[in-house]
């Protein structure tokens, strides 16, 4: 810490010269930072960190709903949920691999295409175009909107008999000959992404956008001059330039929407059509549809490594280091 | 400088513990003149109904016994979730309505007040009730924690005008003239080319109305859902033709945007509309007056040709109380009120259910109020069985729900579902019942 020879009063007294012991004061340098956060590090303890440790020993139980009124006592099975969990032959192992790779599947759609629409859109709103802050405010909206709001209208939109995209598709336009069904059945993974990106994509692009911001206007300026092309600019102006927040957004956003819950729950209830089982609700089913609260947090477990590892991967592999230039 | 910083800390302090502290609750009220809490499940079509029910016959109770009651009716989707959070937890009503296919799993939990023969005198007698019924309250030979409510059987209800019109005269008496009927009433009615009467509507997405239907028509086949010693076993012959026969209704005889109907409201109220010409279901009757629908006939189950007579479960509502109260006595002064003749009479002709206690049948008023009676109490008495009494059975109904509800998906969107698929479905349900036994 650099002395300042010329501080002016308060400074110098709550920074004492060198040559005295300081004071155990409550006050002092860092006890006073610890005081300030541990009401933070207490609630982040109680709310987060002690029921993720309670979840990861319930793993290790045979859980149900015949022994959770003396929870503390449910019998140990060791390994046995994570080996059900893990099995492939197994009824559950299975449906564990299977869930796994549609959700990955899903993230890699839906984090395409919102970045995609994202850094469009982005782009588009960074130069001046005539009702670029109307369009601003207009594209977060989804965004916005409380999720169970926005994901129940596109269910009734995706009613088989009564909604508005048969309507359109069957009465108006004659696309299709049969009303098909978009809740059940093969598509509904095509309505669990639409309804995701509609809702994700504003996250998107806010950031984009901001990292667009910081980008200096004159270096555009330049590029042009040269003769480079809106392409050109894109490939190797902008998109070196927002490498750091691309780098955030994507871990992020893939996070989320590797655990998304919340828009399958609302979209097809308690129990998702096997084509759009996303592992979060899967979990769920097992916790709260089955009962198995063992099973579940076992699952829930074994999400959490994997998504671990797969982050430290990712950070390992793409995040700037502090002796790298910039 | 310090005393600004020594200010700010202390402030900072208390709104922090302030902050902290608002979020605890007063905890449960208890003590003198306190109220009892009393979760009800939704018995009519709407929530607001049920609270109306509740407050005129609670009110009654209030002024019987001085005791206040805070009740709460609790939407179905999620109430089996909130009772398990009061189990885990310990913090929870005071008295609670639950589906009566709970009772056992419930038992087990050991939270729930057993009624043993000092609680049964509290409330009247044991004796007073319908014996189906009573059997539905728990493990057979042992101290029920629960007694029944309200109860109420599965049974058909058909329009004559469109019977007439397809010149049908007798509803239905077999499973297979049920198809057949149902084919014949299944017409395209303003020549368009497209069908738009059914010979039937059902909820394709209720998980608890498809278990229902795996259990009676298991039944009827003679294939019961656990052995005497509790081991699962439903994938048997009998289990794989009572679901197949269920699902293919589906492109048989109903709609098949009805594997998109979540609740047995939704198909009543296609029955109302004039979609469908029959309906299988269990109390539609205070629907059918709030849409001013006169044109319906009650009539017993169709029961599969060769198979057993039993037409429904007992289903119902049974009431409880939590063993975490410290209101034992006025809990069970609820309880008795509740279950008491006359309030039998009133409660359940205007949630169009069944009495639980003999007595109450005597009573000329039930019949006035609900013409359906007389039929439906055959089906209680006669052709009804309670659901399986075992530990495990909670869980088989949501698997066994759950599995009915994909094929019926399955059959709507491709058209039908084969002998195999249904096998493998159960086959699944069976090993994930063995895994979690």
């Amino acid at each position: 810490m650099t002395r300042i020879t010329d501080a002016p009063p308060d400074v110098a007294a709550s920074h004492p010269p060198l040559h005295e012991k300081p004071r155990p004061s409550l006050l002092a340098g860092n006890r006073l930072a610890y005081l300030l956060i541990a009401p933070a590090v207490i609630a982040e303890l109680l709310i987060h960190i002690v029921p993720m440790l309670l979840g990861l020993w319930v793993a290790f139980t045979h859980l149900t709903q015949i022994n959770i009124r003396n929870w503390t006592r449910a019998p140990f099975v060791g390994l046995d949920n994570f080996i059900a969990g893990l099995d492939p032959d197994g009824p559950i192992g299975s449906q564990l691999y299977t869930s796994f790779f549609r959700t990955t599947v899903y993230v890699i759609i839906v984090l395409g295409a919102c970045w995609a629409l994202g850094i469009a859109s982005a782009v588009f709103l960074s130069s001046k175009v005539k009702g670029r802050a109307f369009l601003r405010t207009f594209f977060l909206i989804p965004w916005a909107m409380p999720a169970f709001v926005g994901t129940i209208a596109w269910a009734f939109m995706f009613n088989q008999r009564d909604g508005m995209v048969n309507k359109i598709l069957v009465d108006d336009l004659g696309v299709l000959d049969e009303r098909p069904f978009w809740l059940i059945g093969e598509n509904s993974f095509f309505v669990l992404i639409v309804a995701s990106i509609w809702q994700m994509w504003p996250f998107a692009f806010l950031m984009l956008l901001a990292a667009m911001q910081s980008i200096p206007g004159d270096v555009f300026e330049a590029a042009s001059l040269d003769g480079a092309s809106l392409w050109r600019q894109f490939r190797s102006l902008i998109l070196p330039m927002i490498r750091p927040t691309n780098i955030v957004l994507l871990l992020v956003m893939g996070l989320f929407l590797f655990n998304q819950f919340s828009i399958p729950y609302v979209l097809f209830g308690r129990n998702s059509p096997e084509p759009a089982r996303l592992i979060s609700p899967l979990i769920y089913e097992h916790s709260f549809v089955n009962w198995n609260f063992g099973l579940g947090s076992a699952v829930s477990a074994l999400l959490l490594v994997v998504l671990f590892v797969a982050s430290l991967f990712y950070i390992h592999l793409v995040m700037p280091r502090k002796n790298d230039d910039d | 400088m310090k005393k600004k910083i020594a200010v700010r800390i202390v402030v900072a302090s208390t709104a922090v513990a302030a902050l902290a502290l608002s979020g605890c609750s007063g905890g449960d009220d208890s003590g003198e003149g306190a109220s009892l809490t009393y979760w009800a499940t939704n018995m009519s079509p709407t929530i607001e109904q049920d609270e109306e029910v509740l407050k005129e016959h609670l009110a009654g109770f209030t002024e019987e016994t001085g005791i206040e009651v805070e009740y709460e009716v609790v939407p179905w989707g999620d109430y089996y979730n909130k009772i398990l959070t009061a189990v885990s937890s310990g913090e929870g009503p005071d008295v609670l309505n639950i589906g009566n296919t709970w009772s056992v799993t419930l038992q087990e939990t050991g939270s729930f007040m057993p009624f043993d023969d000092d609680a049964l005198e509290a409330i009247g007698g044991g004796d007073r009730f319908v014996e189906t019924a009573l059997e539905s309250a728990g493990k057979p030979d042992e101290t029920p924690t629960f007694v029944p409510l309200y109860s109420n059987v599965y049974s058909l209800f058909y329009k004559p005008s469109m019977f007439a019109a397809a010149g049908l005269t007798e509803p239905p008496k077999t499973y297979q003239e049920f198809l057949e009927y149902g084919k014949q009433l299944t017409i395209d009615t303003d020549g368009d080319g497209a069908i738009d009467q059914w010979g039937t509507s059902v909820p394709g997405a209720s998980v608890q109305v498809g278990s229902h239907w795996a259990f009676i028509l298991g039944q009827q086949e003679g294939a019961d859902w656990f052995t005497e010693d509790g081991e699962p076993q439903v994938d048997s012959d009998g289990m794989v033709t009572a679901v197949h026969t269920y699902v293919n209704q589906v492109n048989s005889i109903a709609a098949p945007s009805d594997a998109e109907i979540t609740e047995g409201a939704g198909a009543i109220q296609d029955f109302i509309d004039g979609t469908s010409a029959m309906i299988i279901t269990q109390s539609p009757m205070a629907q059918f007056a709030q849409f001013d629908f006169t044109d319906w006939e009650v009539a017993e189950v169709p029961v599969m040709e060769g198979g057993e007579n039993i037409q429904s479960m007992v289903a119902g509502i049974n009431i409880g109380v939590f063993s975490e109260t410290d209101q034992r006595e006025d809990s069970l002064e609820l309880v008795k009120y509740l279950t008491s003749d006359e309030e039998q009479v009133g409660l359940n002709s205007q949630f169009s259910t069944l009495p639980v206690v003999t007595a109450a049948y005597d009573d000329p008023a039930l019949e006035e109020a609900d013409p359906t009676i007389p039929v439906r109490e055959v089906i209680l008495s006669e052709h009804s069985k309670p659901f399986p009494l075992f530990s495990a059975t909670g869980q088989a109904e949501t698997l066994l729900g759950t599995a009915v509800v994909t094929l019926i998906g399955q059959a709507a969107v491709s058209g039908s579902v084969s002998d195999a698929d249904v096998s493998a479905a159960l086959a699944d349900v069976q090993s994930q019942l063995e895994a979690a036994g």
